[in-house]
């Protein structure tokens, strides 16, 4: 049997889903925000919300998000996008609203909107990539950082009597009655990239329903900030990332929500 | 004797040569090209055609979505 015989459509397994565009994307080779952009995208495609889904862009890396994934989109000042995504969902209650941010852009600059919307209970989904660093101007420290990791702005690791402690912003979200959601997944394994679809897709229909706010973080990597190949940057995550960052759900609550 | 047989299909043009996906595959069947696409970067390919089971594990890991997995039962 030769592969032409195996290229037909019923024999299909897997192929790159229709609702992320044909552009080539800008991230570096590796990159977590492929995978991410990749299991959105299929979320979306299975649920067959295409056309009630409206995405938040932020600034970072994935600020030109609205240029794959093949859904309205509005681009938000730096941190601000759950402020924008509560305003879209306010307005139009019956679409399905959610962010995508970075570390630097969810845990540093947006901090305060990420907090009070998470406490309003605002009916949208947070997808939080966290990796550590601020990788599109360079990988200058975030306030995600680990102890003791090495970056462009502070060469000899992260000095916690200097720059205070890594932040762990889901741990803190998930403290907030607002929150009906709050998990923390990883893109590097096939079985934790299936487990993630399964997050995305019960935080999208969180905010079709009108539970709460469902906050997503991913630990990802950023192979080029930390000046690794992505397979190398991919173990350096499950060892010193996972320590810190301990994957799983660390809130799942059917929260009453009044009707606005 | 393997249960099933599939091929990948590489979007060359969209592949930026991460070989995530080459670390991922369970029979270690991927490998890099000797050739460039357009973008410069050394695309993957399957090496060994006969191995391939279609487990599409190089799929989902593949950050560029540049990966199509076709399989059959035997």
């Amino acid at each position: 049997m030769t592969a032409k015989d195996i290229i037909k459509p019923e024999n299909l397994v897997y192929t790159k889903t229709k609702i992320m565009t044909d552009t080539p994307m800008h991230y570096c080779p590796g990159c977590s925000h492929g995978v991410i952009h990749k299991l959105i995208s299929e979320a979306i495609e299975e649920m067959g919300i295409q056309d009630k889904t409206i995405g938040v862009a932020p600034v970072g890396c994935a600020v030109f998000a609205y240029n794959y994934i093949d859904i309205d989109f509005q681009e938000a000042a730096h941190g601000r996008a759950p402020a924008i995504a509560t305003a879209i969902k306010r307005l139009q209650p019956d679409k399905c609203v959610f962010t995508y941010q970075g570390d630097g852009d969810l845990a540093a600059i947006g901090t305060a909107e990420t907090i009070h919307a998470c406490n309003r209970g605002e009916n949208i989904a947070i997808f939080f990539v966290n990796n550590a660093i601020y990788g599109m101007t360079g990988g200058q420290m975030a306030p995600t950082t680990l102890e003791g990791m090495k970056t462009a702005t502070c060469p000899y690791g992260r000095n916690t009597d200097l720059y205070g402690f890594p932040l762990k912003i889901s741990n803190l979200l998930a403290e907030l009655d607002g929150t009906c959601y709050v998990t923390r997944q990883s893109v590097h394994k096939v079985a934790n990239i299936v487990r993630a679809k399964k997050a995305i897709k019960k935080a999208l229909q969180n905010s079709m329903d009108g539970k709460g706010t469902s906050v997503v973080e991913f630990v990802s990597t950023c192979n080029s900030g930390w000046k690794m190949s992505p397979h190398k940057a991919n173990l350096w995550m499950e060892e010193n990332m996972f320590a810190k960052y301990p994957l799983g759900d660390l809130k799942d609550t059917e929260k009453k929500h009044y009707e606005k | 004797m393997a249960k099933f047989k599939g091929t990948v299909v590489v979007n060359t043009d969209r592949c930026k040569g991460c070989e995530l996906c080459v670390e991922a595959c369970p029979s270690h069947i991927l490998g890099m090209s000797q050739h460039c696409n357009t973008k410069g970067y050394h695309y993957v390919e399957l090496k060994d055609e006969e191995a391939c089971v279609g487990c599409a594990s190089c799929g989902y890991v593949c950050p560029d979505a540049c990966l199509t997995i076709y399989k059959v039962k035997l």
